[in-house]
């Protein structure tokens, strides 16, 4: 593919971090917390020996110091608690959950606290937390530290989820993130951080809204609906199919909670047939949401059912070629598209 | 109780009056829920001195975050006992717009920064608020209630933890009533002391007679005083009794004796007070009388209030969700 010309290539990672500083800088009430955040605890000597598990908060301390940016001990529950106190009395607070397997630590902090607090008490606390987390397969990593499970957290109600898809989304979802005054959950794709995007970041701080969907690319003759990695799937089996003579629309939710129906609906009423590709696990996931959605409210348009495409119910193997089989691929989705429009 | 001659009258009658109304107010919630208007609540007859020896030092502009069991929490911190019982009723008007109800009651005018279900669940939120204090550089103050059963959750030793190592404005405040529902402390608390705990987490832990609001009050000065100055957390283990059930309908005498009753009843925190008023010369029985009226006059309007006020209008199901959610 030719670059463009004046198009501003970062990483995911760097985004990330780019996104973290620029909302640092504007609002003094932001401050970052989490395990190896900084890294070296408050050794003089060892200052930003980490830079936050997968480096996204590399730099911070540096600019805006230990107060602003905490080292956190090991205890999920008790870090991710302290945020909702501090989100629910003056402050912004970015927790980073190192990997999402990891909320069944810290469930009920985010589940009974951040996501009820609002509702329960009448709306007259906002909790403005952010929580960041590390979500997805492909990386050698077992059961624990693969999943995603973004579906538990679109289940309840008082939270919203992002999944951004690549560095210009996941700098624009952060700052939206940040200044939204409800508990959000961004989910980072740890695949994502090794890929290389041509898509053009700014250099200066920007929103993409949360509750919007893109259409990276638009088509006539299927819909594919991709969130987060599978995005990238998705996009990667449009072109497949074009080399087949098919126009694919792919819509990437970015956001599930709210989650942009209309995009949805607007799409497969236009294409009449749609696959959903969703790397969380199959029941009660995105993808079945997304098929119930289409059936109830777009079904006089179908001329096929609507397809989802999860992962088999079973834990995250280790052994990569068992890994290769769980999360969904291109070859997959172009399956499903043609099963659909043939 | 030398120690305590140096509290002014104004003082011991604030203590005085805010425990019986707490008393009251329990009294008036049973009737309540006798009276089928709500399912039952956590009755805080028997802990009225622990809230209201620590809040007595406490701003409005400081926070309490509590429990299943807050009625006291909340009338310490001075939430009005209208909206408190509109809120039990699950009417509009009630502090939390009937959505929260008797466990949930928040009203962050005074610093009532929730009473929460979950045991433990409050204990690392309000460390939170004690971190937000501290990054804010403003000299408020955090106070978590809990019980003894609480003290076995991991939320209070992380927490704890976390307000170890930052220094943090926090009281943490256990009211061992003895029981978590029918499991006595005994059975359930390793080496018998919650207060002990805090040497693993570089805090002084205190225990002091949670059944003597004077006892409460020496306690809470030092406390606050002390996370008010930035010195740090303390944690706090009141020693105090449930005089009802877990909640409402079980009978306690299920798992206790009528004796261990009797004895905690006969050291009543508000029966002593009123020794302590009358002995002292701070009160006449005459103005005892008439403050006993006047409380219990503010619990029958708050009655009144809350069972002539409205329930929410079906609207409100959906609404504060999300602040925004297009």
């Amino acid at each position: 593919m030719v670059q463009a010309k004046n198009v501003r290539q970062l990483s995911y990672i760097q985004a990330v971090n780019e996104a973290l500083r620029l909302e640092m800088e504007r609002d003094p009430s932001v401050i970052i917390m989490g395990e190896d955040i900084a890294g070296g605890g408050e050794r003089e000597e060892f200052q930003d020996a980490w830079g936050g598990p997968m480096r996204m908060t590399k730099g911070l301390v540096g600019d805006f110091g230990r107060n602003r940016v905490r080292d956190t001990p090991i205890a999920e529950a008790g870090f991710i608690g302290a945020g909702v106190g501090a989100a629910a009395t003056g402050l912004r607070p970015v927790v980073d959950l190192m990997y999402v397997g990891f909320f069944g630590v810290c469930g009920d902090q985010i589940l009974n606290n951040a996501a009820k607090i609002h509702y329960m008490f009448g709306g007259k606390v906002n909790v403005p937390l952010t929580i960041m987390t590390g979500i997805g397969a492909g990386t050698n990593s077992a059961a624990q530290h693969s999943e995603t499970v973004y579906s538990v957290f679109t289940h309840y109600p008082g939270l919203k989820v992002v999944v951004p898809s690549n560095p210009y989304n996941v700098k624009g979802l952060y700052a939206a993130a940040i200044r939204d005054d409800d508990p959000v959950i961004i989910c980072n794709n740890r695949q994502l951080m090794g890929l290389r995007f041509d898509v053009d970041v700014p250099e200066n701080d920007y929103i993409v809204p949360i509750g919007k969907a893109d259409i990276p690319i638009e088509g006539s003759d299927i819909t594919l609906v991709g969130m987060s990695y599978t995005t990238r799937i998705c996009i990667d089996a449009a072109r497949d199919l074009e080399a087949r003579g098919y126009s694919a629309e792919v819509v990437d939710l970015l956001s599930l909670s709210p989650m942009d129906e209309e995009a949805i609906l607007e799409s497969v009423k236009k294409t009449r047939k749609i696959v959903i590709v969703d790397e969380d696990y199959p029941r009660c996931s995105i993808a079945a949401d997304v098929a119930a959605l289409v059936a109830e409210q777009a079904f006089d348009y179908l001329d096929a059912p609507p397809k989802r495409l999860n992962p088999p119910h079973t834990s995250v193997p280790y052994s990569q070629p068992l890994e290769a089989l769980f999360v969904p691929n291109k070859d997959q989705v172009v399956e499903a598209a043609l099963e659909a429009l043939e | 109780m030398t120690t305590h001659s140096n509290l002014n009258t104004e003082t011991l009658l604030w203590l005085h009056e805010t425990m019986l109304t707490i008393r009251r107010f329990e009294e008036q919630s049973k009737r309540e829920a006798d009276a089928g208007k709500l399912r039952g609540i956590h009755s805080s007859i028997g802990q009225e001195a622990v809230p209201t020896g620590i809040c007595a030092h406490l701003r409005d502009d400081d926070y309490v975050l509590g429990t299943h069991r807050s009625h006291h929490h909340c009338i310490a911190k001075g939430v009005d006992l209208n909206e408190m019982m509109a809120e039990l009723l699950g009417k509009a008007t009630g502090t939390n717009k009937g959505k929260g109800g008797t466990m949930h009651i928040a009203d962050m005018t005074k610093g009532m920064l929730g009473a929460n279900g979950v045991v433990g669940s409050n204990i690392p939120v309000a460390t939170g608020v004690a971190l937000s204090a501290k990054i804010r550089e403003t000299d408020q103050v955090s106070v978590v209630f809990f019980g003894d059963g609480a003290s076995s959750q991991g939320s209070l030793h992380e927490s704890m933890n976390l307000a170890g190592i930052w220094k943090l404005p926090i009281l943490f405040v256990c009211e061992n009533n003895r029981y978590a529902e029918s499991t006595p402390f005994e059975y359930s608390v390793a080496g018998g002391s919650v207060a002990n705990r805090a040497a693993g987490y570089a805090m002084p832990g205190v225990v002091v007679d949670g059944q003597s609001a004077l006892e409460m009050f020496e306690v809470g000065k030092e406390a606050v005083a002390r996370a008010r100055a930035g010195e740090g957390p303390t944690l706090i283990e009141a020693q105090t009794y449930r005089y009802m059930g877990h909640m409402g309908a079980d009978d306690p005498l299920g798992y206790r004796t009528q004796e261990e009753e009797d004895y905690y009843e006969g050291r009543d925190c508000i029966k002593r007070m009123e020794e302590h008023l009358l002995d002292g010369g701070f009160a006449t029985e005459e103005e005892l009388k008439a403050m006993n009226e006047r409380v219990v006059e503010a619990v029958s309007k708050a009655s009144e209030f809350a069972n002539d006020s409205p329930f929410p209008d079906p609207s409100e199901l959906t609404t504060d969700v999300y602040v925004s959610y297009p």
